[in-house]
């Protein structure tokens, strides 16, 4: 968060600030950063919730192992024997609070599989969707902006122009169509079409603000200096701008995670999320919202899916925060 | 400044083309018919159908389909073959979700600058830290939550507001809220930072040394320039709202345009995608072009010419 208050060193510099030794302005937004209390408990947590995810995956792998025996009666023993905790119903009435003895922390669905397991697996999914469509934002939203931003002119207003119409139509028209073309086909392929389906819609943004500051450091004197010198195109975008882009692309990819891991729950409420057996966050809570009624409160199906997403969107967005504050220029 | 809104309105024309044109493609080249149901329809009846929808004249579909909805006049719906799409769906349909959606709008608003405000107005105070954890619940989690928390404590706990429907001014109130968690938290994070980054210019130093009543410091002369990121956000979100959440007017049962923007797509009806499509452009456009008139009035440097 910004503070312009006297008591923050990092925002504090007059005369003096000349006298420090010179650090690379990244060095010194990550040194801001580091300083961010608030930020690096959002890392804390972001990283506390993808270990879990992972750890969750090993788990369930793990648990597949079985044995198997060959008509030679030699035993040997295979990954995927078994169904993983996610997917199997344990004995008994379902479902079942929480409880430590047997070891279910967060209960037990109403078919009677484990919630921690499901919560787990369900984290891979939704943080992978929020990467994903990261790295599409990155990719396709960076190159898109540079070249409008740098080219200028006529491909510029062009390629502005595709943006506002994409932007012009609901992006959940966008979404559904990418999706209904695959509806039929394999699991796998349809957790990638959702991937790249919300990454299709997420990238508009990052063009937009690359654009922006591609803009305004097309007119820097380095940059002047650069082209005055002869340098090729190329490399005066990739190595003279994107380091100076850098903060900014971060900034927005951070960003972009939360707002991709919100539509995918939005997805799933519309049933177009990934398909059982397999969960994510969102399918976990939209399938609690069943259990909601006045009669009898399910409420651990709904409070540790939703406390995970809460968790890890209010990391990202302490993060992205943070980052934004260290790398802004008026900050220095 | 007439120039300029005239100006924009020309460009209304082309940029409504090039969405309906983009969404048309779009629908036609997505799989699966919007004819095909559960029964197979005898041959004629279905070559009828496709008939009666231009289906098997692409070009004069666009054409026609385009001149029906520009006229406002619409064509009927391929899923309700008896229910014209303008004058029998979303005609109805829209008025309940624009007064969801000022309703929800202004809240957010109210709520998001009073919050963004008084967190800004003391840094670091219990103020700040309470109204800035709001703001996160409201970014953090899915609407549908939201409006499951919402029902759970104020019908189902507490019993003082009803499950969902439409009609009463008590039926509004969850909806909205839930509506607003979004756009609100934002707002806040939106005022608050303006503020404090307009709290340590010049201008307002100037003001306090005059001796200036600290609030006519903040709300006169720190929010007005503080609340310019604000508008941006408003035009998009504006056109978000008030063509309805799905989620939100599924949950509380509320018969708006939200449903319609989802089940179009879901069952390819395609007279219903392009209104759609179409409705929500014009208000996000429309809204866009309120947008920039506010700056400029918000913002005198600004000038259009």
């Amino acid at each position: 968060m910004t503070d312009p208050s006297p008591d923050n060193p990092s925002v504090a510099r007059g005369p003096a600030g000349a006298v420090r030794p010179a650090l690379s302005p990244t060095r010194l937004a990550l040194r801001r950063f580091r300083r961010n209390r608030l930020a690096l408990a959002g890392l804390v947590v972001l990283a506390a919730v993808v270990t879990a995810s992972l750890t969750g995956i090993v788990w369930n792998v793990a648990l597949t192992v079985g044995e198997t025996v060959d008509e030679t009666g030699a035993k040997t023993w295979h990954i995927g024997q078994k169904l993983p905790p996610y997917q199997r119903s344990l004995p008994g009435i379902h479902p079942q609070p929480p409880s430590l003895v047997p070891f279910r922390p967060f209960g037990t669905d109403p078919l009677g599989r484990n919630m921690l397991a499901r919560t787990l697996v369900g984290g891979c999914v939704s943080l992978g969707v929020g990467l994903a469509a990261a790295i599409v934002s990155v990719l396709v939203g960076t190159v898109w902006g540079l070249v409008a931003g740098y080219v200028g002119r006529g491909v510029d207003t062009v390629m502005m122009r595709v943006v506002d119409v994409l932007y012009g139509l609901p992006y959940i028209l966008l979404v559904i169509l990418l999706l209904v073309l695959f509806t039929q086909q394999a699991a796998w392929v349809r957790i990638t079409v959702l991937f790249l389906a919300i990454g299709g819609v997420s990238w508009l943004t990052m063009a937009r603000v690359v654009r922006g500051q591609v803009l305004a450091l097309r007119e820097a004197e380095f940059i002047q200096a650069a082209r005055a010198m002869g340098t090729r195109t190329g490399r005066i975008i990739f190595r003279e701008m994107l380091p100076n882009l850098a903060g900014t692309i971060l900034i927005c990819a951070t960003l972009t995670v939360p707002m991709a891991i919100l539509q995918e729950s939005f997805l799933s409420f519309l049933g177009l999320g990934v398909l059982p057996p397999l969960a994510s966050w969102g399918t976990l809570a939209s399938d609690a919202m069943g259990a909601l009624n006045p009669v009898q409160a399910y409420w651990w199906l709904i409070v540790f899916p939703c406390a995970f997403l809460g968790a890890t969107l209010l990391g990202l967005n302490f993060v992205g925060d943070g980052l934004r504050d260290a790398f802004d220029p008026r900050a220095r | 400044m007439l120039h300029y809104i005239l100006r924009r309105l020309l460009y209304f024309i082309p940029t409504l083309l090039i969405i309906y044109t983009v969404a048309f493609l779009m629908m036609r080249a997505a799989p699966g018919s919007p004819f095909a149901q559960e029964k197979d329809l005898p041959p004629e009846v279905l070559q009828a159908r496709i008939e009666k929808y231009y289906a098997d004249r692409p070009v004069y579909q666009y054409f026609r389909y385009a001149w029906d909805l520009a006229t406002l006049r619409g064509m009927n719906s391929i899923r309700y073959p008896e229910r014209n799409v303008v004058r029998d769906i979303l005609a109805p349909a829209f008025p309940v979700s624009l007064a969801l959606g000022i309703c929800a709008l202004s809240l957010a608003l109210v709520v998001g600058t009073a919050a963004g405000v008084i967190s800004a107005a003391r840094p670091r105070s219990l103020a700040d830290y309470s109204a800035m954890a709001g703001a996160l619940v409201g970014i953090s989690q899915p609407s549908f939550v939201i409006a499951a928390l919402l029902l759970a404590v104020f019908s189902f706990w507490l019993r003082w507001l009803p499950v969902g429907g439409w009609g009463r001014p008590s039926q509004l109130i969850l909806p909205a809220l839930a509506l607003a968690a979004l756009p609100a938290a934002y707002i806040a994070r939106l005022v608050r930072t303006g503020m404090l980054e307009v709290l340590s210019a010049d201008y307002i130093r100037t003001a306090r040394a005059k001796g200036l009543h600290e609030r006519t410091v903040l709300l006169d002369h720190a929010l007005r320039n503080a609340w310019l990121p604000v508008l941006g956000y408003l035009g998009p979100a504006a056109a978000a709202v008030f063509t309805g959440s799905f989620v939100v007017e599924k949950i509380f049962a509320i018969p708006g345009v939200g449903q319609h923007f989802v089940d179009s797509a879901l069952h390819r009806d395609h007279p219903l995608i392009l209104a759609t499509v179409l409705l929500y452009a014009v208000l996000l456009v429309a809204f866009n072009l309120v947008v920039d008139i506010a700056y400029a009035w918000f913002d005198p440097r600004i000038r259009y010419d």
